[in-house]
């Protein structure tokens, strides 16, 4: 039987059906039409399905969609207001951090709660935060420049 | 994944209610960072999933006179942020730092570390070092089971079917005691402990050791505490002599298996080197405050 669901996205009130076995990740994607959020593991491994849930940073594969009532969600398509680019955006197009892309809305989603919670990380803080968001192409280097320029840029308020 | 009936009681009552009559097989879900993963692989089976996480109190850490009252189901994130808790078990709140990602983190929580039972579970010593008791509800009422005697084999532990852990009881310290956990993994971050140790101690002023506990993980079918170990350490300055005894002891106590993460021998050897090494880091957060 499918439940009703009434929850909160990106500040947007949002009512679906679903059914008590599917993740929340397979609701965002398949039901809500919001495939910002991609899906690499499906395990908790690879970060590519990272989003916020009442505040805190979750893999939305290891929650299932049924807890999504009365919960506050923010994805991915939340970052970007209207047609302007978040600074963090903006730092990973400038550096190149990002080849096929996989891994990109999932690092986006984990740099903004990095630097909500800690706005000058080291590079080392950086990469540790980060440790959940694996990403097969760049090596890493190119996030982690985009990353702690995106720290600098909005510490200066930008 | 399983066909899913899903409950997200309001009260204890309810929960064990629900635990107690349900036909299908029942999961309690806590922060699903092990149960969604198990249920992904089972197909063509039933299970009602009672989710916890809104019972008043499962999400809390609130210290009475003498105990830190832990909701089982408090995510980790909620609970390395607590300096209070910092404070007074750093060890604890290590190997809760340890646990997979920050996305793991966010929903992952000590009580399904325990209940999950796993060898490897990164808090099971740290809470074994801190005399924790599990605070346990059934229909029946309620019993108090201490940490080391509520697991009782891979993956499984004493709860009843219509039990749940409501609580984890860690009584306070006395002066001048601290934790301290260490684990081996391959890699830097993200990954499942080959060799893990938890120690405490309780120096004098004189910085001879009075009181001490040892637990590993991850090198037999459930941490377990070592008393040897512990037994090594008191009465001494924490010296290099009685390290090393203290390490053999944990090495003679370990009873691991091979596997393409580690060797008995190998296991064997660093359960060893990690209880020298946390005895130590214990010992020195004493002298710190
Ligand atoms: C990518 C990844 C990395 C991981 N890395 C680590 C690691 O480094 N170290 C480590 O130790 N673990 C690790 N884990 C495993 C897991 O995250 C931990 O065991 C976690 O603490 C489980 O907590 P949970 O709240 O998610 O439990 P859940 O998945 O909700 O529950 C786990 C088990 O406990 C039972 N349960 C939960 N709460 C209760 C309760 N109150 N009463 C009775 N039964 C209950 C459930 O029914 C289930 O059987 C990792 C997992 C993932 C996905
Ligand atoms: S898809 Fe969720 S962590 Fe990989
Ligand atoms: S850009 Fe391809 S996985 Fe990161």
């Amino acid at each position: 039987m499918k439940s009703h669901i009434s929850t909160t996205i990106n500040g947007d009130p949002v009512e679906f059906l679903c059914d008590p076995s599917q993740t929340l990740l397979n609701v965002l994607r398949n039901d809500l039409g919001m495939t910002g959020t991609k899906e690499g593991c499906g395990s908790g491994d690879c970060g590519a399905c990272s989003v916020l849930f009442d505040g805190e940073l979750v893999c939305a594969c290891l929650v299932l969609g049924v807890e999504a009532q009365g919960a506050e969600i923010e994805t991915v398509e939340g970052v970007a207001t209207h047609d302007q680019l978040h600074v963090i955006q903006e730092k990973f197009l400038e550096h190149a951090a990002l080849q096929c892309g996989i891994c990109t809305p999932g690092l986006i989603v984990s740099t903004k709660a990095l630097l909500e919670e800690n706005p000058s990380p080291t590079e080392e803080e950086a990469r540790y935060f980060l440790a959940g968001n694996l990403c097969r192409c760049t090596g890493y280097d190119k996030i982690i420049k985009a990353v702690m320029d995106a720290a600098a840029t909005m510490r200066q308020g930008a | 994944m399983v066909a899913l009936t899903y409950h997200a009681p309001e009260s204890l009552e309810e929960a064990v209610q629900l635990l107690s009559t349900a036909r299908q097989p029942v999961k309690v879900l806590s922060g699903g960072t092990d149960l969604i993963i198990q249920m992904q692989g089972l197909i063509q089976d039933e299970r009602l999933v009672v989710d916890v996480k809104k019972i008043p109190g499962m999400r809390a850490a609130d210290w009475t006179e003498d105990h830190l009252i832990l909701g089982p189901s408090m995510s980790c994130a909620q609970f390395t942020k607590r300096q209070d808790i910092q404070t007074v078990f750093p060890g604890l709140v290590e190997a809760a730092y340890l646990i997979g990602s920050t996305q793991v983190q966010g929903r992952a929580s000590i009580g399904g570390n325990l209940c999950n039972a796993s060898p490897a579970a990164d808090t099971i010593p740290a809470l074994m070092v801190n005399r924790a008791v599990c605070l346990i509800q059934g229909l029946n009422g309620t019993r108090r089971v201490n940490v080391e005697d509520f697991l009782i084999g891979v993956g499984k532990q004493c709860l009843a079917s219509d039990e749940l852990l409501v609580g984890i009881e860690l009584p306070k310290p006395t002066a001048r005691t601290m934790d301290a956990y260490l684990r081996f993994i391959p890699r830097t971050e993200m990954d499942i402990a080959v060799a893990g140790a938890a120690v405490s101690v309780t120096l004098d002023d004189d910085g001879v050791c009075t009181d001490a506990r040892v637990a590993i993980g991850a090198v037999s079918p459930t941490a377990i505490l070592v008393p040897s170990a512990a037994e090594a350490l008191i009465g001494t300055r924490l010296d290099d002599d009685a390290l090393l005894a203290a390490a053999a002891a944990s090495s003679q106590a370990a009873n691991p298996i091979s596997d393409r993460r580690g060797t008995v021998e190998f296991r064997r050897h660093v359960v060893g080197v990690l209880t020298k090494r946390a005895a130590k880091i214990a010992a020195d957060r004493v002298g710190e405050v």
